[in-house]
């Protein structure tokens, strides 16, 4: 990944009525977004407001209406805009042989994991896990890994074919608070030395106040986007997150737990 | 005293040694993907439409009827992926009912006016009537999967690990998973006659899943599970061949007994 003494600030992404539904049920609706790369923007609403399918809707991974563009401001041009994606989990069970290097390896390169490593790939992989301090892990086997170590592994991934989007899908949850501080400071190296944007769903409304740049607050629909200030002295904030919802909030902070 | 290479001066033996050379190394290799894929039910529904697929070769009267055992294990295995990927049951659900249905309409057609033991010797597999011309059929296969191997295999890894990522760094994620059914069902159809209906799912299954038990990476993986499948093939072969027990049982029970030991003292000796 190439490091930059800053963002430009001239790439854009415009997201022009991005709607989505399930059968005859509307999931998102009208979503209209705006991303200058080095900024990082939080998602917050309530579980079930479509967070996580408009993450999965910008990957293309479920079928959208409206589009998605990407621009380079100074001279207008657009650009295929390259998406890395963190997920929430990977599908790797106790005692499945796959390392972190044939894990980044299978994504990011065609040379087969099963034949003896290339040293030239090894050099790339360590290169990206030096980014987030977990160069060390890799021949450690995936399912072995901690839930932070894990989310390092993955962010390493995300960041190796130098997107200029990064999606982030609650990658907070199974973490301890040390690891949340972390996290939210390594979102905010990335974004101040990477030519990227960041758009991450958060729960946690604390640290979305201390590191966003620019907060959404979605429930099927963008209810309110500007400021941390903006957003949450908003009275459709106070209704999403009122105290009548404190108990349903808790209740979902468990379950994620 | 015995001479262990008395079995080699038979012309029969020799085949059979052969193809046993060709089939247990792409069983090892194919198996490690199954089993990360956790296709073992599937792989072993499609060895069970074998009887459909000669039941449909008889009925619409195709005289070679390995021809309509092929092309039936393919729709099949298309047939399974397509609405697996559909519908809202568990697959393995799915996989079962499609199974028993057509299992029992490939058994209902055969066994009309009493005529099964023509085709049972199928469910146990005979390696020893191999013939040359059938010998070069499986070289081609082995090529042929050893070209993808190469190709895709790192496509189908990620797949595996995570679908939706693997979608938004541009893998055919469909495809891919069309192509390894596809030629899995075509493996699984080639060497059905020699293993048997019974026991291909536990030679795909066996030498990975012992693999399994000891390795940490990929290159682990499958150097073990080639390992294990050529060795419990031919020394099944050989004793086989010396106790007069039929070869294809005779390589699974060599095939579990390094799977225990694995299960059993694997991880240990590492540690």
């Amino acid at each position: 990944m190439r490091k930059i003494i800053s963002p430009c600030g001239l790439h854009c992404i415009k997201v022009n009525h991005l709607g989505v539904r399930f059968n005859d049920q509307v999931v998102l609706e009208d979503i209209n977004l705006h991303i200058h790369c080095g900024s990082l923007n939080a998602v917050i609403g309530k579980n079930g407001a479509g967070k996580s399918t408009l993450i999965r809707a910008m990957l293309g991974d479920v079928a959208h209406t409206g589009d998605i563009e990407f621009r380079d401001t100074k001279d207008g041009r657009m650009q295929k805009l390259k998406i890395g994606y963190v997920p929430q989990s990977v599908n790797i069970e106790k005692n499945t042989p796959v390392s972190v290097y044939d894990l980044l390896a299978s994504f990011e390169s065609r040379y087969p994991v099963f034949l003896p490593k290339s040293r030239k790939l090894t050099e790339k992989i360590k290169e990206s896990l030096r980014v987030f301090e977990a160069e060390n892990l890799i021949d450690k086997q995936v399912c072995n890994l901690s839930g932070g170590q894990l989310q390092r592994v993955l962010l390493s991934l995300a960041i190796m074919d130098e997107p200029n989007l990064l999606l982030l899908d609650e990658p907070v949850s199974g973490i301890d608070q040390n690891g949340m501080e972390l996290f939210f400071k390594t979102m905010d190296y990335l974004k101040k030395h990477y030519d990227l944007a960041i758009i991450l769903i958060s729960h946690d409304l604390d640290y979305v106040a201390k590191y966003a740049d620019h907060v959404v607050l979605l429930d099927k629909t963008i209810l309110k986007q500007g400021t941390v200030k903006e957003v949450y002295e908003s009275p459709e904030f106070e209704k999403i997150f009122s105290i009548g919802n404190e108990e349903a909030w808790i209740k979902e902070e468990e379950e994620n737990d | 005293m015995i001479d262990w290479t008395s079995w080699l001066s038979y012309d029969f033996m020799k085949s059979a040694f052969l193809a046993i050379l060709i089939i247990t190394p792409l069983f090892g290799l194919m198996g490690t993907m199954i089993v990360n894929k956790k296709m073992a039910y599937f792989s072993d529904a499609l060895g069970h439409s074998a009887l459909t697929g000669i039941a449909v070769g008889v009925v619409c009267g195709i005289p070679d009827t390995n021809l309509s055992m092929v092309i039936f294990a393919v729709v099949f295995a298309l047939l399974l992926n397509k609405i697996g990927s559909k519908s809202t049951a568990s697959t393995d659900t799915i996989i079962s009912v499609f199974s028993s249905c057509s299992v029992a309409i490939g058994l209902a057609i055969l066994s009309k006016g009493g005529n099964f033991s023509k085709y049972s010797g199928i469910l146990v597999g005979d390696v020893l009537s191999i013939t040359k011309q059938e010998i070069i059929y499986l070289v081609v296969i082995f090529a042929v999967t050893i070209i993808f191997w190469g190709i895709c295999f790192n496509w189908m890894n990620a797949i595996c690990i995570h679908r939706a990522l693997a979608g938004s760094k541009r893998i055919p994620v469909r495809l891919m998973d069309n192509i390894f059914a596809v030629l899995v069902a075509l493996i699984v159809m080639m060497s059905i006659k020699w293993v048997g209906i019974l026991i291909i799912n536990a030679l795909l299954i066996l030498p990975a899943a012992a693999s399994r038990n000891i390795s940490v990476n990929m290159r682990e993986y499958h150097l073990f599970s080639l390992i294990f499948s050529v060795f419990s093939g031919v020394l099944g072969l050989i004793l086989s061949y010396y106790t007069n027990v039929a070869t294809g049982p005779m390589i699974v029970i060599i095939a579990s007994l390094i799977y225990f030991l694995t299960y059993f003292f694997g991880k240990k000796c590492r540690e």
